[in-house]
């Protein structure tokens, strides 16, 4: 092995694979929110619709799709091999544990919660992803692929929207631990930001998913 | 003095002790009832009470580490009712004392676990992994020479305070009994930070973390998420600073060690 596989397959390396994608990730969250809150603007679709046709045709926005598939294989390939070597670590299983004494359940759990956000994710991408793609999907006003309308169906169905707001709280949970943690891993922590670090990775958690939960909220209830 | 204080009223308790022959048999926790406890003893000594007894009725001693009993040698290992040396906050189990217990509880105790460390018998724990990580690095090579002066080379005193709180690191392990993933990575950041800190340490930084990271990953300790369970249960208070201060330092020296292999 070279010195960089060595490096990348240590603990700590794939660690720091798991942090950038992660980080990454996040930065891909704010812009799939805010183009998302097209939704909420009371034109039956059509910014949101020429919003859609934007980015399944501009070219940089293209290449974007790529490095986000990659971003996330890397984040979930590394976070799968890391949780199943910590788990492998101690095979005899303590008869009495109190971990919730020294620490936050959702740093416990980021392999169940990130298992939750990779089955929303299939279902999230084979409903609009690959139905806009390959799918037949009529056409809005003003001629642009109507996603609008398959968002307004399948938000009409209340376990469709209870699965968006459960994984939303999953991924809020995720990000509570993950963003701080993401900066840990790096190393960047400091007395002089770390705090800062860590309220906003709070509140940045919070305010995104609500975000996203509230879409499939709107739609099932005030549409 | 001790007998108007209603907290120093003997007590009874029942104990659930994990015992095991030797590391190649299977072991099983076992209920022993110690009564007459005095609020004032030390937890080991709650279990020289035990053996006592035990050896009375010609039977085999539980066996546990121990040597200093002042919370400064880190042989105490015991996991008490799932916590690494029991309830109290920044403590060893020698310097936890039965006050913090009631008349009829039950206390289960069992060894660390962490397949990095085996069990040697019922809760002494086989911890060479630990000196293993600090050989392959956690040192400064001096070549002979005149004995320098001491204070010959100025050190700030913040730094030499980090290095120092760095240093209380008693090697006892609980880090990696408390750590979801067995991680030693609070252990080897004490280790690394303490000698990276300081100039004769920094000369074979680069070295020094790379190798002691390999040796870790070899023991089969698991990786650090940042959970944070070490730190609350360090009976030393090192901090996860060291951790960040480890992390800095693995990528700087791969990122630049004349090591390609
Ligand atoms: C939009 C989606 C996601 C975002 C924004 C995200 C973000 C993050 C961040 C910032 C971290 C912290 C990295 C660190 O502690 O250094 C993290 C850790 C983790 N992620 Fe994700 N993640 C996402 C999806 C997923 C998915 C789909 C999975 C798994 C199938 C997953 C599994 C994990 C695991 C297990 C960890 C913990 C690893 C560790 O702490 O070492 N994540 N994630
Ligand atoms: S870091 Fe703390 S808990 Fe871990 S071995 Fe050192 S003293 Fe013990
Ligand atoms: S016996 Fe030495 S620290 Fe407890």
């Amino acid at each position: 092995m070279s010195w960089f596989t060595k490096t990348f397959s240590s603990t700590i390396g794939r660690k720091l694979l798991v942090a950038i994608t992660g980080l990454f990730l996040c930065s891909f969250l704010v812009v799939h929110l805010i183009g998302n809150l097209q939704l909420f603007s009371a034109d039956e679709g059509v910014a949101f619709n020429a919003y859609t046709y934007f980015m399944t045709h501009n070219p940089v926005i293209r290449a974007m799709e790529i490095v986000l598939l990659l971003g996330f294989a890397f984040h979930i390939y590394e976070a799968v091999v890391i949780t199943r070597r910590n788990q492998s670590a101690r095979s005899v299983k303590y008869a009495v544990n109190r971990p919730e004494q020294n620490s936050n359940w959702s740093s416990r759990n980021m392999g169940l919660l990130g298992t939750v956000i990779f089955v929303f994710l299939l279902v999230h991408l084979y409903n609009f992803y690959f139905k806009l793609k390959f799918g037949e999907v009529s056409l809005d006003a003003a001629g642009n692929k109507n996603l609008y309308v398959i968002a307004v169906e399948s938000f009409s169905h209340w376990w469709y929207v209870a699965l968006y707001v459960i994984s939303m709280i999953a991924l809020a949970f995720h990000l509570i631990h993950g963003f701080q943690s993401a900066f840990q891993t790096l190393g960047l922590s400091h007395k002089k930001y770390t705090p800062a670090i860590k309220a906003f990775g709070y509140f940045f958690s919070i305010v995104v998913c609500a975000g996203f939960a509230a879409m499939p909220l709107y739609f099932f209830f005030l549409y | 003095m001790a007998g108007n204080n209603p907290n120093s009223t003997p007590m009874n308790l029942t104990l659930k002790v994990w015992r095991q022959k030797n590391a190649k048999t299977q072991g099983q926790l076992v209920t022993y009832n110690v009564k007459e406890i005095s609020p004032d003893m030390s937890f080991l000594e709650m279990f020289d009470v035990l053996n006592e007894d035990l050896l009375r009725q010609g039977q085999e001693p539980v066996a546990f580490d121990h040597d200093c009993r002042e919370g400064i040698c880190g042989m105490c290992s015991m996991y008490i009712n799932g916590r690494a040396h029991g309830p109290e906050k920044g403590t060893t189990t020698c310097q936890l004392h039965m006050r913090k217990f009631k008349d009829g509880d039950t206390i289960v105790v069992e060894p660390w676990r962490a397949n990095a460390f085996t069990v040697h018998k019922d809760l002494s724990t086989d911890r060479s992994a630990l000196d293993r990580i600090q050989q392959a690095g956690g040192y400064v090579s001096v070549n002979t020479g005149g004995v320098p002066d001491a204070n010959e080379i100025p050190i700030p005193k913040p730094i030499a305070d980090k290095a120092f709180d760095a240093a209380t690191c008693i090697q006892c392990g609980a880090c990696v009994a408390a750590c979801k993933n067995a991680s030693a990575m609070l252990f080897l950041s004490a280790k690394v930070s303490q000698l990276a800190l300081l100039p004769q340490g920094k000369v074979e930084r680069k070295t020094r973390v790379e190798n002691m990271l390999a040796q870790h990953d070899a023991e089969g300790f698991g990786s650090c998420t940042n959970i944070g369970a070490c730190a609350a249960e360090c009976p030393v208070g090192i901090s996860l600073d060291n951790i960040a201060m480890l992390n800095r330092e693995y990528i700087s020296a791969k990122a630049t060690s004349d090591n390609i292999g």
